[in-house]
């Protein structure tokens, strides 16, 4: 097997004031956001959600709605923007491709033996090369959490900058399934593994743990995104993932992208939710916004 | 020395927790003599939308639960206000009742929760019926629950008011947002706590304290309810009501004053599905519907 090019680990992580992020990310929650500026930030987080289904039930038919949801979020309310992409299991993408076409929703495929990673690196290529032949435009790898834990960090390492070659100009999500990482130090050590090791973006969780994303767990990711920019002067992206589920909650992240990154982050190139029940939230906000009126989710399709 | 009284704080009841409104007001709640009762919670619409999304939250759970299992928790509601009778007794004199009509007020209220812990499993036999139908179909009309229900309680019956009103509407499933007396809600607040401590679920009844003119046009326009219920007789009130509930066609119930006992409250709140149901073709053997 060819060696792959970062063969050190690069870094060594500072630890994590666990206090002072609980209270900087209570901060960001108590913002006032109204009228104009909330429409414009909830279209905002609209345009930046992976519309996601990772279940053993998906089938093509399920696929393709929600593919039609990415792009017709709501069709009674005009001028809405599409979601940043849909992702799905590879088996998957090539439905997702041929919906899509045409739309500029991106198909994101999970690999690397998603959700647990328990698997051999051959099955891992295989598996993300596949999804790459399928016409998958971004994929989300997970990290091998087991190795992590007993600190083989350079296994980790390597197993990333093997996908990222593979990749090649496809981006890739690195997932860190912060939820068995078990402290902020290890979510910050194992973001920057990700972050030099050439992730394009790092994502929090699967969505199959509980805790899933979390405002602290994203603020240490972001800082440790700021500190590469800092010293590599190249951007990197952030995607929380799993348990946010509703408007405010997600105009809270914003802020706190805002606040930590600044406004060159606020694109769906920088930043993304990956989510399913978020989409309606959202879009009943909107409509509460336009109408005054509190709505139901009767009203707006499923997903 | 004088004991200092240590003095109730009233609080709202949403998803069976006990915040204070969002807004931070309050309003003061005076008795006949202008002495203050209490500081009420002066709820804000933002408190109409947690109510509604925790009812919706529940409904699930409160409406697939067994009849059997409705009736064993609103007669828990009962035991508990039964064991709490001094309690209410005493703040329905501080609003104003005499003793005796205090003393009343709370029996009535307790066998009224007994009254529609009966009608829990038995008013689907009441109304639900089979229909003669002209082709092969075995044809039954059943009631189900209506979803979340917004409640308009009475204005002058403290205790009375919310349980009348609540009672028959949670014992078909449905789950609901009750807006108290605005002169009288002590009572709706402590029978919150009596809620609480009876097995019924969080969200299932969510009570809100505050001003009619600011809170009725949030309830009846959320177009996540799906039905309301009004005490009262005042007509700009019920106007208004029903231009908003049109929104989502909201079923609408106005009642001047407290309704006496009855199933067909229970009813109210329903509606009727009719299931068609394909058999053989059995209506020469002379047995069919």
């Amino acid at each position: 097997m060819k060696k792959t090019t970062n063969t050190l680990l690069p870094i060594s992580s500072p630890t994590v004031d666990q206090v002072g992020v609980e209270e900087r990310c209570a901060k960001f929650t108590s913002r006032s956001i109204k009228t104009e500026t909330k429409i414009q930030g909830l279209k905002m987080v609209l345009s930046m959600i992976d519309l996601t289904t990772l279940e053993g039930a998906d089938t093509p038919g399920k696929v393709k709605q929600l593919c039609y949801k990415a792009m017709h979020p709501h069709d009674a309310v005009s001028d809405l923007p599409t979601t940043a992409a849909v992702c799905v299991y590879p088996s998957m993408v090539k439905v997702a491709k041929k919906e899509l076409e045409g739309s500029g929703v991106k198909v994101a495929a999970v690999s690397t033996a998603f959700p647990s990673g328990q698997a051999p690196l051959n099955v891992k290529i295989a598996d993300t090369k596949f999804a790459l032949d399928q016409g998958a435009d971004e994929i989300d790898m997970v990290i091998s959490r087991g190795k992590f834990l007993c600190g083989e960090y350079q296994f980790v390492f390597d197993e990333i900058a093997k996908i990222k070659e593979l990749c090649g100009n496809i981006r890739l999500k690195v997932i860190l399934e912060t939820g068995e990482l078990g402290s902020l130090d290890d979510v910050r050590k194992a973001s920057d593994i990700a972050l030099y090791a050439g992730a394009d973006f790092i994502k929090t969780s699967t969505g199959k743990i509980s805790p899933a994303a979390t405002m602290p767990v994203t603020l240490v990711m972001l800082e440790a995104i700021k500190d590469f920019y800092f010293k590599t002067n190249k951007m990197r992206g952030m995607k929380p993932a799993g348990g946010i589920s509703t408007a405010k909650s997600a105009l809270h992240y914003l802020v706190m992208v805002k606040e930590t990154l600044g406004e060159e982050w606020l694109t769906n190139e920088w930043f993304r939710f990956g989510a399913s029940r978020l989409a309606n939230d959202v879009l009943m906000q909107i409509v509460k916004q336009k109408t005054g009126i509190y709505h139901s989710v009767d009203y707006f399709s499923k997903d | 020395m004088k004991r200092i009284e240590i003095l109730k704080t009233y609080k709202i009841y949403i998803g069976g927790k006990f915040p204070r409104t969002e807004s931070g007001r309050y309003y003061k709640v005076k008795n006949k003599n202008g002495e203050l009762l209490a500081n009420m919670c002066q709820c804000s619409r933002k408190d109409v939308r947690e109510s509604v999304v925790a009812a919706r939250k529940a409904f699930g759970e409160w409406n697939t639960k067994s009849a059997f299992n409705r009736s064993q928790i609103l007669y828990r509601i009962a035991e508990m206000l039964e064991s709490r009778k001094a309690q209410f007794t005493e703040e329905l004199q501080k609003q104003g009742s005499s003793k005796k009509q205090a003393e009343e007020e709370v029996i009535k209220s307790i066998e009224c929760l007994v009254y529609y812990s009966g009608w829990c499993d038995k008013y689907q036999q009441i109304f639900s019926s089979v229909n003669p139908v002209a082709s092969s179909h075995f044809n039954f009309s059943v009631p189900e629950p209506t979803g979340v229900v917004g409640i308009i309680a009475n204005e002058n019956a403290a205790l009375l008011g919310v349980v009348y009103s609540m009672a028959p509407v949670i014992a078909g499933g449905n789950t609901c947002v009750l807006l108290a007396s605005e002169s009288k809600p002590l009572c709706a607040v402590s029978f919150a706590e009596v809620l609480h401590s009876s097995d019924v679920p969080g969200g299932v009844i969510n009570i809100l304290t505050g001003f009619k003119k600011e809170l009725l046009e949030p309830v009846a326009s959320h177009l996540d309810v799906n039905a309301l219920v009004y005490y009262g007789n005042n007509p700009q009130e019920i106007t208004a009501i029903k231009e908003l509930a049109a929104l989502n066609v909201k079923r609408i119930f106005t009642y001047s004053d407290v309704k006496e006992e009855s199933p067909y409250n229970i009813l109210d709140v329903q509606e009727i599905k009719t299931t068609w149901h394909p058999i053989e073709n059995i209506g020469s053997s002379g047995g069919g519907y």
